[in-house]
């Protein structure tokens, strides 16, 4: 689950690492309560949308730029009402852009020297890692991939937790003085426990900034959370902004479906995110394009496949569906009654694919055979994606 | 010869009172494999019967594990309480936990996977579909099935299958079964990005099992497991092997279903990791209808049998 900018710096400042001052508003009516809040002088505006490449983004209007430094409040005031309201669109959002529905105003800083810093999971030693670089500001991939030798990595015990000489370690890596280096040090640690205490799945800070009376401060934020794991922090689940979502994703998740829109024609049922990933890749593999990713889960009832005939036909680009389940212990005349049921709830017109095998395959495929519907059927994963590829062609 | 498992190891299932572990206990006694054992704290003293089989259940792993003699558990207990089950197996001193439980938060999952560092018991999963060791009977009945798996699809033979994703084991089983070919051991090692035995792991098993003459390694976007793997298997094993990656398609950043499936940088994508594949020897399926097929070309490549 990811969490905004202005929210992600509350919580920084909660577990005692410092962010510029700053103060949100979701509206224009609220511009001249969360300014009065800053003091006088150079401020930032920055649009809070859960997506990156905010600086370089575009409005759907044609005003450039998610991020502006003004130099005065009352500047401010006037670029937020160019934003709020308005859809950016980054080099993350797809074309469709988000809509800016909260506008962050924060002290602009001076800045010395931009670093960077983020805490994730390191999956190949199974424990938190520590990631710091004198290269701020700027892709992190890129640095990896052209200069590793400015990436300080440590990997911290969970058993022991983080311990003083791996933060030496990345003080001195980055090469920071003795007054920049205590402050660094106090971050780095209120960051860890953050990451730790609220079960985070990433924290990336870029650019971590030094000012000119050598403070050490997050000058962006960017946290996402472990999903598992938020049945123990409903603080947390607070935080969680619909808006930020595919309204599909949410009604799929009320009925247990993992779903996530793709931008193909040729929507996809199937049991098993394994599998669900392969029949995406098959499609493609065929020559068609994927409209979806949807794992109806090992006990998929008739109730839930009726719903995820309903979530994928919301999607306007679809042109065909394919079916492609494995009844292991699932039965598969449960999964053919939830199909006709479905399809003559929503009166299907769309060409509709489907390839059974596994538990009670017989019975399914005669449930859909006696249903009367027009329906082609695959013997293979490869055959029904060939058939559905061809037909919606 | 199989991996893990075979049809004399005795099994527990932790949370055998709940309706899905009492389900597939149920399915596990059905194909044979003997389950000795339930866990279910407070319930301890009380019987699970299926079939003529009634099974004691106790209050805690230890004590089931003392009466009954029996070594590896089968975990069905909520995500919440699953860290603090498989630690109790680990206690125990069992040979193997296989946990099946989704939903795991990762923080109890390093804690578990740190506090498991140079402990006896061998951890697979969590959130995968278990282990199977066919057996000789009909619908290869008679074999240990640890898990949520369907038995009837495997048949006793000699092809190792080694997977992160359920259905996709399901898939490639169905497959070799379908072309005559049978299983030593299928191993779904789950979706995760913390979890006990590696794709490594379960490859090094079948490179030593005399058995297993073939092996069909299976994996998915996210961490590099597989690219370990597969530089371990050129470099070690003489078998032939073939792979598949599911995930081509997936758009970076997203959680495709799995907790691990999720392209995160360059080298974790299904590109990088084909590649990987094709340059260390493995036979890649171009899709995963192919998998067999892939594996009879392997072999066919390596002038082995698979029968």
């Amino acid at each position: 689950m990811n969490i905004h900018e202005y929210q992600a710096k509350t919580l920084f400042a909660q577990f005692g690492v410092p962010v510029p001052q700053g103060a949100s508003a979701k509206s224009a009516a609220e511009f001249d309560s969360a300014l009065a809040q800053l003091p006088e002088g150079p401020t930032m505006v920055k649009s809070q949308i859960h997506a990156g490449g905010r600086g370089k983004g575009t409005f759907t209007n044609g005003y450039k730029g998610g991020v502006k430094f003004c130099k005065t409040k009352t500047d401010a005031k006037s670029i937020a009402g160019e934003m709020i309201g308005n859809t950016l669109v980054t080099a993350q959002t797809g074309a469709a852009g988000r809509k800016v529905q909260t506008i962050y105003f924060t002290v602009a800083s001076d800045i010395k020297k931009e670093y960077y810093l983020a805490i994730l999971l390191d999956r190949a030693s199974s424990k938190p890692v520590i990631v710091a670089s004198t290269e701020g500001g700027v892709e992190i991939e890129k640095v990896a991939h052209e200069t590793p030798e400015k990436i300080f990595k440590v990997l911290v015990d969970p058993a022991y937790g983080l311990a003083d000489f791996q933060v030496r370690e990345l003080i001195f890596g980055l090469g920071l003085n003795a007054a920049e280096g205590k402050n660094a040090a106090k971050l780095i640690r209120n960051l860890y426990k953050m990451f730790w205490e609220t079960d985070a799945a990433m924290i990336e800070v870029n650019p971590l900034i030094t000012t000119p009376d050598d403070q050490v401060l997050a000058l962006d934020a960017k946290v996402s959370f472990d999903s598992n794991a938020l049945f123990r922090h409903p603080e947390i689940v607070a935080l969680r902004d619909l808006n930020e979502e595919d309204p599909k994703e949410i009604e799929a998740s009320k009925y247990d479906l993992a779903y996530i829109a793709l931008d193909g024609n040729i929507a996809c049922l199937v049991n098993g995110a394994g599998l669900a990933m392969s029949t995406m890749d098959i499609i493609k593999h065929y020559g068609g394009n994927p409209a979806n990713f949807l794992d109806v889960g090992g006990g998929a009832s008739k109730e839930k496949v009726v719903a995820a005939f309903k979530i994928i036909l919301g999607d306007a680009n679809v042109q065909g569906i394919f079916v492609n389940i494995f009844g292991g212990i699932m039965d598969c005349n449960v999964i053919a009654e939830g199909i006709v049921e479905a399809v003559k709830e929503v009166g299907l017109k769309l060409p509709l694919v489907v390839r059974l095998e596994g538990n009670n395959v017989d019975k399914g495929k005669a449930t859909l055979d006696a249903s009367g519907l027009s329906l082609v059927s695959g013997d293979t994963m490869a055959d029904a994606a060939q058939k559905i590829v061809k037909l919606v062609a | 010869m199989s991996i893990l498992i075979s049809s004399e190891t005795k099994i527990m299932v932790q949370g055998i009172t709940g309706a899905f572990g009492g389900k597939h206990a149920q399915l596990s006694i059905d194909y044979g494999t003997q389950v000795v054992a339930g866990v279910t704290p407070g319930k301890g003293g009380q019987t699970f019967e299926h079939a003529g089989v009634k099974v004691p259940i106790f209050n805690t792993v230890a004590e089931a594990a003392k009466a009954t003699g029996a070594t590896v558990s089968t975990i069905f207990v909520p995500p919440p309480f699953a860290g603090d089950a498989i630690l109790e197996c680990v206690d125990a001193g069992l040979d193997l936990a296989v946990c099946i439980t989704e939903g795991i938060p990762i923080k109890d999952m390093i804690r578990v996977k740190r506090a498991m560092s140079g402990a006896k018991t061998r951890l697979i999963g969590p959130n995968c579909p278990g282990v199977v060791t066919p057996g000789t009977g009909e619908g290869s009945k008679g074999g240990c099935r640890i898990g949520i798996a369907p038995g009837y699809i495997h048949k006793k033979g000699h092809v190792g299958v080694v997977s992160r994703s359920g259905t996709l084991t399901y898939e490639a089983v169905f497959q070799i079964t379908s072309k005559g070919l049978g299983q030593s051991t299928s191993v779904g090692i789950g979706g995760d990005p913390v979890n006990g035995t590696s794709h490594l792991d379960v490859i090094k098993l079948f490179n030593e099992d005399p058995d297993t003459k073939g092996i069909i390694l299976i994996g998915e976007i996210g961490g590099n497991a597989e690219v370990e793997a597969a530089r371990w298997i050129k470099a070690n094993c003489k078998k032939p092997v073939a792979g598949f990656i599911a995930g081509a398609t997936a758009p970076a950043g997203r959680r495709m279903g799995h907790a691990g499936a999720v392209v995160g940088g360059h080298e974790d994508t299904a590109e990088a990791k084909i590649a990987v594949f094709k340059e260390c020897g493995i036979e890649v399926a171009e899709t995963p209808s192919d998998m067999a097929d892939a594996l009879l070309r392997a072999a066919k490549a390596k002038g082995v049998s698979l029968d």
